[in-house]
């Protein structure tokens, strides 16, 4: 098993779904972790829930899209963690819509949390994790970023940035001892792939070789190989966690 | 040699690797020392922390040699 005692890590989005399962797994492998929700009120429902069923957790409200509310999270992780060693980009929103129909602000929307979102909150942890020349950056991308996906001409384009950020995070950072790389999900059994129409769940699962959904834990353990010393020599790369659907 | 040069030397010692007697008033970090863009940034960071200051991205770009380093800090101290 991977063990990652005296490690710490930031987790955005970890309310529910993929993020939820990332911070029971960081937990559980032994790092101090701490999250962040939407809203205040979502992150403390989730820390009592997470509590409830033994995993002992810090839980943060904060936007990540907006660069305020980003630097406001890091330094409290940072009181609370002292330092932080594993950056988990995970929050990320959809905003699906066939293109003529896509609005302007489903795009805006969609990239100022998904793309920058990561830009805010990575922008805040690098000065610490430069200081302490150690850093693992995970970011959560996702197979439509190199698939494409009808409805979700926004959300595709924000994974497939995320690629050229991590790529050149990599390449900057790598002399410092911190690497960067993207976790591509599939289809995952999540709160947000359950709003796709049945039929469109059905056409998926027969393109999937392993021939079901994903689960929460598929990508956490992918999360915590790149957090390990397993992954020490693993940056710029893009772990593609799908079942085999390409 | 006061006080802050000193302690701003030993920072560029330390940061950059290179010896004490290569670190000249008008060495340039990047064409004298071997820093890289990188570096440059890490040691603002250092000066910032060594002496408890702020030093804005426009400053700290201005900030390519010794010489500058050491001015602009105890400018900043004296300020």
């Amino acid at each position: 098993m991977i063990d990652l005692t005296g490690k710490t890590a930031l987790v955005t989005g970890g309310t529910r779904g993929i993020g939820k399962a990332i911070v029971e797994a960081l937990v559980q492998a032994g790092a101090k972790v701490v999250f962040t929700g939407s809203s205040a009120e979502s992150a403390e429902k989730a820390m009592v829930a997470f509590a409830e069923s033994g995993i002992h957790t810090f839980g943060l409200g904060g936007d990540v899209s907006d660069p305020e509310q980003a630097q406001k999270v890091v330094d409290l992780s940072l009181e609370y963690l002292e330092k932080i060693d594993i950056l988990v980009n995970n929050a990320g929103i959809t905003k699906d819509q066939l293109f003529m129909k896509m609005k302007r602000e489903d795009w805006d929307q969609v990239m100022d949390t998904n793309l920058g979102g990561v830009f805010n909150v990575t922008k805040a942890v690098i000065k610490p994790m430069l200081k302490a020349r150690y850093g693992r950056i995970i970011n959560l991308g996702s197979v439509v970023g190199s698939t494409g996906n009808p409805g979700q001409v926004n959300y595709s384009a924000s994974k497939a940035g995320l690629i050229g950020l991590s790529k050149s995070l990599a390449k900057e950072l790598g002399g410092r001892n911190i690497t960067c790389n993207v976790i591509a999900p599939g289809f995952i059994a999540t709160d947000m792939t359950e709003q796709l129409p049945e039929a469109q769940k059905d056409t998926l699962i027969s393109q999937i070789a392993l021939g079901r959904l994903g689960e929460g834990k598929d990508i956490a353990g992918a999360v915590l190989y790149l957090a390990s010393p397993l992954a020490d020599y693993v940056t710029g790369t893009v772990l593609h966690v799908n079942g085999g659907m390409y | 040699m006061s006080d802050v040069a000193e302690r701003v030397k030993k920072i560029i010692v330390d940061q950059l690797g290179v010896e004490e007697a290569d670190v000249k008033d008008d060495s340039n970090f990047i064409d004298d020392l071997g820093a890289d863009s990188l570096d440059t940034v890490e040691l603002v960071m250092a000066f910032e922390e060594e002496f408890g200051l702020e030093i804005p991205d426009e400053e700290a770009e201005k900030i390519t040699t010794v010489k500058i380093a050491i001015e602009h800090i105890q400018k900043a101290l004296n300020g």
